[in-house]
């Protein structure tokens, strides 16, 4: 089925600290971390902080008396930053290959089928340095003739010190060699409950794992289960996917930067995910089908007065018109509002997504759309050019979500107390340089 | 009538494109009345500064300038510097470093005695680079942007 028969996994090496020391050099030997959205947990660690101890998804507020001890430093996640490092990545790796599959914002698979044996590791190692040159991202390269195997190499890359952040398996012997030296757990594909049960069998090592009967695999791990085992043999059962399919529902939502009792505020905050979310249906060429809003309170908070609710409502006709979305989704708030709770979250949900081209043209109501269709193109045209910030709806509010100080800020908007500058991406953020 | 398409580029290593949306406007001449367009096969694409100001916008970034060290090769404060980080920084050329700490913009001059960061302004000294650690290049200046 694949007709890809070598693969390499380029990984950046903690994507987000690194996108942050690109732009302060300064602190490429400090220990540094990465916050999630909203400042909440410990989301990337440079090795000097995983050296301190400091566990992916910590809750920040657990670890931040030593890291101020320990002089870590923290960045809120500068998204903007990423995006756009993770583009120029992605489009540095693009000349190697003739197939390229992005698997997350800081992964990639790249075909180099086109490679004889001998040249793999050298042709590693010139993508390793043209992509630190270019970009100033530090990757690690592994290279086998599965994606399964490769990522296994990708690891041992980082692991293994002589292999200087490349390895290329090539001879059974190699790979036996990097699954006896890989456990069970840290095999793609294989989630923690599979690894829990698998150690109590006794099978710790990939290499153990390999020789487990397909039978058995298949019965106790499903097919996903038994791919995996056949790639750890050598067997590719997964091709590229360079092209994301179109998704079927898409969705944004954002936790409040505190929580938050007035409906206007949720309106606000609800009409401006309504806006991303339209555009991101946009951009795929499609139109919804039905709209989904959802709103919590905290469903942690014992003393609370807990309160979740969603309401979707189906669409009489497809559309990806932020008018008609909005006028939906506010309705959709306003009866799920209850007054007196605090709220901590809202979200859109657009469903049963169809693509845009497939949309029947209703007779009586296609005037209408005729307009929207025009007025859309020339808000995403714009917003493009400007950003996002550069046109609104009344009921979004006046405030800026790129605004750092506090009181320009809405309350709904993400905390962002450690927020870099978006050096790539907007003039106003750029380095600037005392000659 | 006139049919507008916008069309706006994916971004490609080895293409120029990916710095801004190009607009190439098609003159539907079919459906008009008149005369048709003479220009119709002729149709170009406008000129894209990016396009003169960096042969690699994937490696290519802009920082914004507030001293005056380098007022002598025209970077004034305000001015935006165009930098080509996929160079390699030769004796000559005017290079981004990271030195003690600090971004700095000077000359790279490659002596006998070692290498040079030199201004190009008679207040300021030049820096010596000694260590290998001490100062590392992050780029070279390819353009500078002025607004006038």
């Amino acid at each position: 089925m694949a007709t890809t028969s070598r693969f390499a996994l380029v990984d950046c090496n903690s994507f987000y600290v690194s996108c942050e020391r690109v732009f302060r050099p300064e602190l490429e030997d400090v220990p540094v971390v990465v916050l999630s959205n909203n400042d909440g947990c410990v989301i990337a660690r440079s090795k000097e902080a995983k050296a301190l101890g400091i566990k992916m998804g910590t809750p920040y507020f657990q670890v931040k008396d030593m890291m101020e001890r320990e002089r870590v430093e923290v960045f809120s996640s500068n998204y903007e930053l990423y995006g756009d490092m993770s583009r120029r990545v992605v489009s540095t790796l693009s000349q190697f290959t003739p197939n390229l599959e992005i698997y997350s914002i800081d992964e990639c698979f790249l075909d180099l089928s086109h490679l004889r044996p001998e040249e793999v590791e050298a042709y590693g190692h010139r993508i390793r340095h043209t992509v630190e040159r270019w970009t100033g991202i530090p990757v690690s390269v592994g290279v086998a003739c599965t994606k399964t195997l490769a990522k296994l190499a990708n690891r041992l890359a980082k692991k293994r010190a002589k292999a200087k952040e490349v390895l290329a398996l090539h001879t059974p012997a190699e790979i036996e060699e990097a699954l006896r030296e890989s456990s069970v757990k840290d095999v793609w594909g294989i989630g923690r409950q599979h690894a829990k049960r698998l150690e109590q069998l006794n099978v710790v090592t990939a290499w153990d794992l390999s020789r487990m009967p397909e039978g058995w695999v298949k019965k106790n791990m499903a097919v996903t289960g038994l791919r995996t085992l056949l790639e750890l043999r050598g067997q590719p059962c997964q091709d590229l996917e360079p092209e994301t399919p179109d998704r079927k529902n898409i969705c944004t939502s954002r936790s409040f930067g505190r929580p938050l009792t007035e409906l206007e505020d949720i309106a606000e905050a609800l009409s401006t995910h309504t806006v991303r979310c339209a555009t991101k249906l946009r951009r795929q060429n499609s139109c919804a089908t039905g709209v989904t809003v959802f709103l919590m309170t905290n469903r942690f908070a014992v003393t609370e007065n807990v309160y979740c609710n969603s309401r979707t409502i189906q669409l009489p006709r497809p559309t990806n018109s932020e008018l008609e979305l909005l006028s939906r989704a506010m309705h959709l708030l306003k009866n799920m509002f209850r007054p007196g709770k605090r709220y901590v979250k809202v979200g859109i949900i657009l469903n049963d997504l169809v693509p845009a081209s497939e949309v029947q043209l209703d007779l009586f109501s296609n005037q209408d759309g005729e307009k929207h269709k025009k007025l859309m193109s020339t808000l995403d045209t714009l917003r493009q050019r400007f950003g996002h910030h550069a046109l609104k709806y009344a009921v979004q509010g006046n405030k800026n979500e790129k605004d750092v100080e506090e009181e320009k800020r809405a309350p709904w908007m993400l905390q962002k107390k450690f927020l870099s500058s978006p050096y790539t991406t907007s003039l106003k953020g750029l380095l600037r340089i005392k000659t | 009538m006139k049919a507008e398409v916008i069309l706006i580029d994916r971004p490609d290593v080895m293409q120029l494109h990916d710095m801004t949306a190009h607009r190439l406007e098609l003159f539907s001449s079919a459906v008009q009345a008149g005369f048709p367009s003479p220009a119709a096969d002729y149709d170009a694409e406008p000129i894209d500064l990016n396009a003169y100001i960096t042969q690699n916008p994937t490696a290519t970034f802009l920082a914004r300038v507030e001293g005056d060290s380098m007022i002598g090769a025209h970077i004034e404060p305000g001015d935006l510097v165009v930098i080509d980080r996929s160079l390699q920084a030769t004796s000559g050329r005017i290079v981004l470093a990271f030195v003690a700490g600090e971004f700095t913009i000077k000359r790279l001059m490659q002596k006998p005695d070692g290498a040079y960061l030199e201004p190009e302004n008679p207040k300021y000294e030049s820096i010596r680079i000694t260590q290998a650690d001490m100062g590392r290049i992050w780029g070279v200046v390819v353009g500078i942007v002025k607004k006038v």
